[in-house]
C-alpha cells in the first residue's frame, strides 16, 4: 500500500471492498462506466503587503466525485463527507444517468503505473511556516531595494499537497500526490504623476528549496520591480496590423490560446471547434511543431497521472504544420475511437472532468533570435503576458502583452503600454515565418480556465516572428 | 476508530451553533478576537445537447472558515471537515499561524457599533427553485435548446441548454456578539446555439435568464430564439480597417465596462495605490452625466445580503454622483487604513482577509432606447461580446477583443470579429455621450446601453 492509499483507507476508514460496493452502486442504473475520485488538499498562502505579513491562511478540503457514464451522458455527484452512506448516496444520485438494469460488472483492480515526475525530498507543504514567511519578507526587501520609484510591493508564497485516489469500474486504480508551490510578486512603480505595474512569480511541482536555489524570492521580487520600471516610460502601442515578434516563454500563451483550446477532444467530438474536421490539413507553417507534454519533471502542467488515472504522455499537435492530433480524456476517446492521451483534467472533487492542456510548447527551430529581431522594419516585440482568451467556435482569440516594444528598422526601441494581440486561431501560426533556437518554458504562473474549472498548466516557445497580426493599441 | 464516526449528517447540521462553538473555541484558546463563517450549499445542474440529456450534477458542499487575531496579529483557518476533531485542527491552526504574521496596526473586527442586520424580508430564498422533479428541470434545459435549433436553418449546432438551481445558507459568527444568517436560492435558464453559414465557417452566442425564483425566469423559448438571433446575426463576420469612430456598448458589455469602476472604486486598490482613483475623492472623475450606486439592499438583488462579510449591514452608496467621485467601498480593514468609515462592502470567502464586494452596482439610466442610441451614429461600430480581460487598473489603458455589428447610417448592417477596442478608461468615463434607459439586473452590476467617444478600433 503506497502512503497515500493508506491516508483514504486509514484515516477515512475506506476499504477496497467498499470501493467495489460505491461503483456497483453507480452502475446499478444501466451505466457502462463509473469512477471514484478522493481527494484530500490541504493548503497554505502568505502574503506580505506594505512591508508586513498581513496575513496566513491555511486550509483543508477533502471529499469524493462520483462520476457515471452512459453514451454520451454523464451523471456527477459529489459529497464532502467520506462516510460509506454519504459515498454511497452520490453513486446513487449519479447513477440515475442511465436508465436500466445495471449490466456492466466492475473489473477486478489492477494499479496504473505512475511516472515519478515530481523530484522533491519533502513537499514544501510539510516545511515550517517561518521558511515560507521568510521568502516573501526577502522578496519584500528585494522590491524595494530595487528602484526607489517602487512605491508598493505584494507577495504571495502559496503551496498545497494534493492527494488523490482514482477508482475506475474498467479496474483503474490509480494514486498520487501532487506537491505544488509557487510564489508571485506584483510592484508598482510611481514617478511623479505617472503610475505602472510589473508582476512576476513561477514555481512548480517543487519542494520549498527550490526558492533557496534555483529561482529565488530576489529573482522575482527584481523582475517584477524591473517590468514596473520599465512602464514608466512606456509610451501607446500602435493600433493595426503588422509584424509581431513574440519572446521566448511565457508567451507560448499564444499557443494554448490560438490552438491548445480548439484541439481539446470534446469540442471536435461535437464539432463546435474550429479545428474541428481539420486532422491531416496545414494549420501553421512548416516551421512549426507543437506537442501537449504532461511528464516534463517538476512543471506546474505535469502530472503522474491524470485525473481519471491514465498515465500523462506527450501528445504531438501539430508536427511541421500539419494538424496530427487532440488531447482526450476517456470519454471522448471512447466515443470517437481515439486514443486517451491522458489529458482529462478537473479542478477538484467538485468537478467532472475533461480534456484540458497540461504543458503546451512549440519546439525549437533553426533561427538565432536576434536574426528574427533584425528582420522586421516595423512591427511589435511582445515578452511577456497577462491572460487570453479564446472563443473555440470561431477560432478568435486574444492575449494581452504587459511587456513589450516597438521594432523599428530591426531594432527593439521603446516600451509600449495598452498591447492587447488578436488573431483567428486556424490560420495563425499559417503566419509564422521564423522560429527561433531558444526554446523555453514560463516560470510556472499559468492558471486555465474552462466551464468554469480552473487547472494549472504550463506554456513555452522559442522567439517566433509572424508576419501579420492585428495590434489592438491606440496609436497610429 | 475512523474520524467519520463524528462527523454530523448535513440535516442535523446546526451551522449557527457551529459558528458560534468555533469562535468560542478560539477565544478559550487564546484569540483576542475572532469571526467564523459557515455555509452549506445545495447545486442541481443539467445540460441538454443535441436534445439529449449531457450532463446531470447534484451535490451539496460544506465549508468553515476561521479568523483569528492575537493582539495585532491576523491569521485564517479553513475546512470542509465538521467533525469535531477537524473544528480542534481549525482553531489549533488559526491560532499557530498568528503567532507568526506581523502586528498590523489596522487590523481587527469592525467597531461593534457598525454592527449588525438589516430587518425585514429583503426576498432572497424561494424554495421553488427545487420544487420541481429533475425531470422538469432537465424539461426546461430540453426546452431552451430545442426553441434556438428550430428558431433558424442556420442554428446546426448547439453547445447546450442548460438548467441551474441553487440554495445556499450563511452564518457569520464573532466574538463582540454578533451572529447573522441568511439563505439565498438562484436558477437560470442558458441556452448556447451554434450557426454555420453555407462557407463552414461557425459562430456561436448565448443567452440566459436568472433570477431567485423559478417564477420569475423567463420563458425557456424566449431564452431559446434570443440566443439565435444573437448567434445568427454572427455569421460572415469580418475584421474592418483600423479607425476612430464612437462605439456602443450593448448593456451585457456595458456591464463589463462597469465592473472595472467597481474594481477601480474598491478600497483594496485604493491604499495600495493600484487604482487610478486613488485620491481622486471628490474630483470630477466622469462625465457630468454619470451617477453609479452601489446599494446591498434591493429585495431580491443578486447583490443583496443582509449583512457583508463581517457583519455590518449593507447600504446604499453614491460611488459617483454627476461625475463626482463621492465614495470608495470599503471594508473595516481598508476604511482604517483610509481614515474612513466602512461602507459595508466586507466580501468573505472561507479562506483569508475580507475583500471588497459589491452589492447591486449600477449606472442611472438616461432617457434614449438602444435603438435610438444606434440611430444617431453615422458610422461606428456596436459591441456585443468582449474577449479578453486587458485593462491595467494602474493606469487606465483599456484594451479588449470585440465581437459586433457595423453601424452605418444609424442601422446596424454586417457582423464584425476580430477587432480590439481601445483607449484609457479615465478618458473613456468623461467620453459617455449617450446612456441608454435599458437597465436591468442580469446580475449584480448592471448597466445601460453605452456609446463611448474617441476609442480606437483595431482591425485591419
Amino acid at each position: 500500500m503506497t502512503q497515500n492509499q493508506s491516508l483514504f483507507f486509514q484515516k477515512f476508514g475506506i476499504t477496497p471492498n467498499d470501493l467495489q460496493r460505491y461503483l456497483s452502486e453507480a452502475l446499478s442504473a444501466g451505466g457502462e462506466y463509473a469512477d471514484l475520485y478522493f481527494e484530500y488538499l490541504t493548503s497554505t498562502s502568505i502574503s506580505v503587503d506594505e512591508g508586513i505579513v498581513k496575513s496566513a491562511s491555511q486550509g483543508i478540503s477533502a471529499g469524493c466525485g462520483v462520476r457515471v457514464l452512459a453514451g454520451e451522458r454523464t451523471g456527477y455527484a459529489h459529497t464532502d463527507d467520506l462516510a460509506p452512506e454519504k459515498i454511497l448516496r452520490a453513486a446513487r444520485t449519479a447513477a440515475l444517468i442511465a436508465r436500466g438494469p445495471g449490466q456492466q460488472p466492475v473489473q477486478a483492480f489492477k494499479e496504473t503505473a505512475v511516472h515519478q515526475l515530481y523530484q522533491i525530498s519533502s513537499p514544501s507543504a510539510d516545511a515550517e511556516i517561518a521558511a515560507k514567511l521568510d521568502l516573501v519578507m526577502r522578496a519584500d526587501r528585494a522590491a524595494r531595494a530595487y528602484d526607489p520609484r517602487i512605491v508598493q510591493m505584494r507577495g504571495v508564497y502559496a503551496d498545497e499537497l494534493r492527494q488523490i485516489l482514482v477508482i475506475g469500474s474498467d479496474g483503474t486504480f490509480a494514486d498520487d500526490i501532487q506537491p505544488m508551490a509557487r510564489m508571485s510578486i506584483l510592484c508598482i512603480a510611481k514617478n511623479g504623476n505617472t503610475s505602472a505595474r510589473g508582476q512576476s512569480g513561477g514555481g512548480g511541482r517543487v519542494g520549498l528549496d527550490y526558492f533557496n536555489s534555483e529561482k529565488t524570492p530576489e529573482y522575482f521580487a527584481a523582475e517584477a520591480a524591473r517590468q514596473a520600471i520599465i512602464q514608466l516610460d512606456a509610451r501607446e502601442a500602435p493600433a493595426g496590423e503588422m509584424e509581431v515578434v513574440l519572446g521566448p516563454g511565457w508567451p507560448g500563451i499564444l499557443l494554448h490560446e490560438a490552438i491548445g483550446h480548439g484541439l481539446e477532444a470534446d469540442f471536435n467530438r461535437k464539432g463546435t471547434s474550429a479545428f474541428s474536421g481539420l486532422i491531416g490539413k496545414r494549420v501553421a507553417s512548416e516551421k512549426c511543431t507543437v506537442v501537449d507534454n504532461g511528464t516534463l519533471p517538476s512543471r506546474r502542467g505535469s502530472i503522474n497521472v491524470d485525473d481519471e488515472g491514465s498515465p500523462t504522455q506527450n501528445t504531438v499537435l501539430i508536427e511541421k504544420g500539419i494538424l496530427k492530433g487532440y488531447l482526450s480524456d476517456k470519454l471522448s476517446s471512447k466515443l470517437m475511437g481515439l486514443p486517451d492521451t491522458g489529458n482529462g483534467r478537473r479542478e477538484s472533487y467538485e468537478h467532472i472532468p475533461m480534456p484540458r492542456m497540461t504543458n503546451t510548447y512549440m519546439l525549437s527551430g533553426d533561427d538565432a533570435p536576434q536574426d528574427i529581431i533584425r528582420s522586421v522594419k516595423r512591427g511589435v516585440y511582445a515578452v511577456n503576458f497577462g491572460g487570453g482568451q479564446v472563443d473555440i467556435t470561431s477560432g478568435k482569440f486574444v492575449f494581452s502583452a504587459s511587456e513589450a516594444y516597438m521594432i523599428e528598422g530591426g531594432q527593439v526601441t521603446a516600451p509600449l503600454r495598452n498591447c492587447t494581440l488578436i488573431g483567428n486561431g486556424p490560420d495563425a501560426l499559417t503566419k509564422v515565418s521564423m522560429v527561433g533556437n531558444d526554446l523555453q518554458l514560463d516560470e510556472g504562473v499559468g492558471t486555465c480556465g474552462k466551464d468554469g474549472q480552473s487547472v494549472p498548466v504550463g506554456v513555452g516557445i522559442p522567439t517566433i516572428k509572424l508576419d501579420k497580426m492585428t495590434v489592438g493599441g491606440t496609436a497610429s | 476508530m475512523p474520524a467519520n464516526t463524528e462527523t454530523l449528517s448535513s440535516a442535523a447540521l446546526d451551522l449557527r451553533k457551529i459558528a458560534t462553538d468555533v469562535v468560542s473555541r478560539a477565544m478559550k484558546a487564546g484569540a483576542s478576537a475572532a469571526d467564523a463563517i459557515v455555509r452549506d450549499e445545495t447545486e442541481f445542474s443539467t445540460v441538454v445537447r443535441m436534445r439529449e440529456v449531457e450532463t446531470l450534477k447534484e451535490a451539496g458542499s460544506r465549508g468553515m472558515g476561521l479568523r483569528v487575531f492575537v493582539g495585532k496579529r491576523m491569521a485564517s483557518t479553513y475546512s470542509s471537515d465538521f467533525s469535531r476533531e477537524g473544528i480542534e485542527r481549525l482553531v489549533g491552526g488559526a491560532l499557530e499561524l498568528a503567532k507568526l504574521t506581523s502586528e498590523d496596526p489596522s487590523a481587527g473586527l469592525p467597531d461593534e457599533s457598525d454592527l449588525g442586520s438589516l430587518p425585514g424580508d429583503l426576498k432572497l430564498y424561494y424554495d421553488d427553485v427545487f420544487s420541481f422533479p429533475p425531470e422538469q428541470r432537465i424539461e426546461y434545459a430540453r426546452r431552451a435548446e430545442k426553441a434556438a435549433l428550430e428558431a433558424d436553418p442556420r442554428i446546426r449546432n448547439s453547445e447546450g441548454g442548460g438548467f441551474d438551481a441553487s440554495t445556499g445558507r450563511k452564518v457569520l459568527a464573532n466574538s463582540l456578539g454578533f451572529v447573522g444568517e441568511y439563505e439565498r436560492s438562484y436558477c437560470s435558464i442558458t441556452a448556447v446555439p451554434i450557426a454555420q453559414d453555407e462557407n463552414g465557417s461557425m459562430q456561436r452566442d448565448y443567452w440566459y435568464s436568472a433570477a431567485r425564483s423559478l417564477a420569475r425566469l423567463d420563458s425557456p423559448e424566449s431564452i431559446g430564439r434570443e440566443a439565435a438571433r444573437r448567434t445568427v446575426r454572427r455569421l460572415g463576420a469580418r475584421k474592418v480597417p483600423s479607425t476612430k469612430v464612437p462605439i456602443v456598448f450593448d448593456r451585457t458589455v456595458a456591464a463589463s465596462i462597469l465592473a472595472h469602476v467597481f474594481e477601480a472604486a474598491s478600497g483594496d486598490a485604493i491604499y495600495r495605490h493600484s487604482s487610478f482613483l486613488t485620491g481622486k475623492l471628490g474630483e470630477k472623475i466622469a462625465g457630468e452625466n454619470i451617477t453609479i450606486i452601489d446599494d446591498g439592499t434591493m429585495p431580491g438583488g443578486f447583490g443583496t445580503s443582509p449583512f457583508d462579510g463581517e457583519g455590518v449591514p449593507t447600504r446604499k452608496t453614491v460611488v459617483v454622483e454627476n461625475g463626482v467621485l463621492k465614495s470608495y467601498l470599503l471594508n473595516s480593514y481598508t476604511a482604517r487604513k483610509l481614515s474612513l468609515q466602512t461602507t459595508g462592502n466586507a466580501s468573505r470567502g472561507l479562506a483569508g482577509n475580507p475583500g471588497i464586494g459589491s452589492g447591486n452596482f449600477f449606472l442611472q439610466p438616461g432617457q434614449h432606447s438602444p435603438q435610438q442610441i444606434i440611430a444617431g451614429v453615422q458610422r461606428g461600430f456596436f459591441v456585443t461580446e468582449f474577449l479578453g480581460f486587458g485593462i491595467n487598473l494602474v493606469t487606465g489603458d483599456f484594451s479588449r477583443g470585440a465581437t459586433g455589428l457595423w453601424i452605418e447610417n444609424g442601422e446596424l448592417t454586417f457582423p464584425v470579429e476580430e477587432v480590439t477596442v481601445a483607449g484609457n478608461f479615465k478618458e473613456m468615463l468623461k467620453n459617455i455621450a449617450e446612456i441608454g434607459s435599458d437597465l436591468e439586473f442580469r446580475s449584480s452590476t448592471a448597466c445601460p446601453t453605452l456609446r463611448i467617444e474617441g476609442m480606437t478600433l483595431a482591425g485591419e
